[in-house]
């Protein structure tokens, strides 16, 4: 049977993308934040999955204004990485699970989770700096993956508390699978941050810490965070944050921390990582 | 409609209602995804933008690059993203932009942990 054994939470800067594909990691800027991942990529070496579930958001990429799914799952033998107008990252084309998705699609719609199938997706750097910044620079990646996306560009996104049951689907799913796989879900985007308007630049790092906190230790009081106190506190991009819960329901109960790390700033933006194991 | 959001400072919520006010901007700012169609923007821009039933206002902020308009226009950031990057821009710099800061204090600003939130 298929299993979750373990959930990451990772920013998803598109400048760490640039850095990586530049070959500026080594940079006074970059490097606090790329010796960070270090212990990550090396605890990664060593649990490496065979799937990882990744919940992400498309940055008017694939979606337009024409199609505005809040769930959507991709379910495709393989995404390809984006133009997102300054030509496609130079990263490995993503394989996907479609059996595992397929099953997860059915099952989690069984569950009244209303997903959005999509078997045609480009993907941007929502999915794959968090995949650079985890995997380093292989010439293939080394699991499948099956990509998540989660509306949080037009208002409202799903809430945190329906991003958190919906976790608990997709964990219940991946267990019914009938096929012995290592499965890891990674919530990624976030932590504050505010990328528009003469309020650009907020970082609450208050906010963050508690946040971080939170989920490892009570989840369930992020998952009652109101929409519009990401807004406020988090800034109207840390909204992002929800996409964090759909990881955390899908370790349910408690959990172990392997590791934290935090830095400001990338870009305009708070990075937050955390690899967290389901308790035994 | 009043939303209880809309007192955010320094902060324009993308909603169903700005959505529909700034279709086709963001779309205009979406065909700006393919090389071709960046090339034929800027060579004349327009030309181009007339392609488009977008208003007059939404065209002459995307000549003026004035996205704190363009925003209120109902343009999203990350369509908006697609005019800079057009003009080989960084995020930080249409970030700085916005403050009304130049982009080295934007950037000291970030270096010394971001904005306060108020």
């Amino acid at each position: 049977m298929a299993r979750i054994t373990a959930g990451i939470a990772c920013s998803h800067v598109p400048a760490i993308g640039v850095a990586m594909d530049l070959g500026k990691t080594q940079e006074p800027y970059w490097a606090p934040l790329f010796a960070g991942f270090e212990p990550s990529r090396r605890w990664m070496a060593a649990n490496t999955p065979d799937v990882v579930f990744l919940v992400f958001n498309d940055h008017a990429t694939a979606f337009s204004l024409d199609c505005i799914p809040t769930f959507a799952i991709g379910c495709a033998e393989q995404f390809a990485p984006a133009d997102e107008g300054w030509g496609a990252r130079p990263v490995p084309v993503v394989r996907g699970a479609p059996e595992l998705a397929g099953h997860i699609a059915e099952s989690v719609i069984e569950q009244d989770f209303d997903l959005t199938i999509v078997n045609r997706m480009d993907v941007d750097h929502g999915l794959t700096v968090p995949l650079s910044l985890m995997f380093g620079q292989p010439k293939e990646w080394p699991c499948r993956v099956i990509p998540f996306a989660v509306n949080v560009v037009q208002y409202p996104p799903p809430s945190g508390n329906r991003c958190h049951q919906l976790g608990k689907a997709i964990r219940r799913a991946v267990e019914e699978f009938d096929e012995d796989l290592n499965v890891q879900v990674w919530g990624t985007g976030g932590m504050s941050h505010q990328l528009q308007g003469p309020r650009a630049g907020l970082i609450n790092q208050e906010f963050d810490a508690r946040f971080l906190e939170g989920m490892v230790s009570d989840p369930e009081a992020l998952a009652r965070i109101p929409r519009e106190r990401y807004l406020r506190e988090a800034g109207s991009e840390g909204i992002e944050l929800v996409m964090w819960l759909i990881m955390r329901g899908a370790l349910e109960g408690p959990v172990r921390e392997i590791r934290r790390f935090y830095h400001v700033p990338a870009s305009n933006t708070a990075v937050g990582h955390l690899i967290l194991e389901p308790k035994p | 409609m009043r939303r209880s959001y809309q007192d955010i400072p320094g902060t324009t919520v993308f909603d169903a209602e700005q959505s529909r006010k700034g279709y086709h901007l963001n779309m205009f700012c979406m065909s700006l995804m393919k090389a071709e169609q960046r090339q034929r923007f800027k060579a004349g821009e327009r030309v181009y933008l007339d392609e488009w039933p977008m208003s007059e206002d939404q065209k002459l902020a995307v000549i003026a690059r004035d996205y704190n308009r363009l925003i209120a226009l109902g343009g999203n950031i990350y369509f908006l993203a697609k005019i800079f990057a057009t003009d080989g821009k960084s995020f930080q710099y249409a970030a700085a932009l916005m403050t009304g800061m130049s982009q080295e204090e934007y950037a000291r600003m970030m270096l010394a942990g971001g904005r306060e939130p108020v």
